[in-house]
């Protein structure tokens, strides 16, 4: 039952994401992505990860994603832009792109991972997670929150600028 | 695929290339963003996958993967932001959105 949910996610994931490379269609490459990233957060889920899916399907699908919708939608006006590059350099990437993969595959299953020899039920993981990032990664989540508000105050200046610019 | 470690790594490798094809290939700036968010994404599953399967050093580390996942999520939250507001302003500029448009970048 696990291994077919398993799959289904997974399927999920890879074929949507296919069309996110290959459709010449920006529209539709934005609506598949979101589609992959609902697969991955199904497969945290099944990792027994319940907040990073959570807040995978929040941050991810109810933020970044609708910024990129916004963003397809607001420099689509005019004429359709060519959206890929031309056959030698579509040929070259798919070479760069393929050796990669090969050699993650072979990496992935040739390796001895020292694998924990019996995996426990997945348990609830928030509790845990809140006391990680502020005792053992406090530092690190605060750099976060700073580097947040900055992004922040730096998106609205250079946008800003550009339009006064105008 | 069984569930298992290595089909994970097998999934996450995949998103990995197609997203890092995605950059390579587009010539649509929001494109290559979502490359970069598919790579992101591979990046979270392997650190997951890593934390349910490996034996951890220590009994504190155990969920360790999984902050380092959410520290990716909110980097790319900054990331997308500050990026969508470049390509904005940039089409604002150029009236374009090709990359092969923005030579004058070259500076």
């Amino acid at each position: 039952m696990k291994e077919i949910i398993f799959n289904v996610f997974v399927l999920l994931t890879i074929i949507p994401c296919f069309w996110v490379a290959l459709s010449s269609n920006i529209v539709h490459a934005a609506f598949s992505l979101l589609v992959t990233l609902f697969g991955v957060a199904g497969l945290y889920v099944l990792l027994g990860a319940d907040f990073i899916g959570v807040v995978q399907v929040i941050v991810y699908i109810g933020g970044i994603l609708v910024l990129i919708i916004f963003g397809v939608m607001m420099t689509q006006r005019g004429k359709l832009q060519p959206l890929s590059v031309q056959l030698p350099g579509k040929f070259i990437g798919a070479l760069l792109s393929g050796t990669i993969l090969v050699a993650l595959i072979l990496a992935a299953t040739r390796s001895l991972w020292p694998v924990a020899v019996s995996l426990g039920e997945p348990e609830p993981t928030s509790a845990a997670i809140g006391n990680l990032l502020l005792g053992k990664y406090l530092i690190p989540f605060e750099v976060a929150s700073v580097l947040l508000l900055a992004a922040l105050v730096g998106a609205v200046l250079i946008v800003r600028r550009s339009v006064r610019g105008e | 695929m069984p569930y298992s470690l290595p089909s994970f790594l097998i999934v996450s490798s995949l998103l990995f290339c197609l997203g890092m094809y995605t950059v390579l290939t587009r010539r649509n700036a929001i494109g290559i963003l979502m490359g970069i968010e598919l790579i992101l994404n591979a990046t979270g599953i392997n650190f997951v996958a890593f934390s349910r399967f490996l034996e951890p050093s220590q009994a504190s580390n155990l969920l360790s993967g999984q902050v380092f996942t959410l520290f990716i999520i909110a980097i790319a939250a900054a990331e997308v932001a500050v990026a969508l507001a470049i390509v904005l302003s940039l089409y604002s500029r150029m009236k374009s959105i090709d990359v092969e448009e923005y030579r004058e970048l070259h500076g």
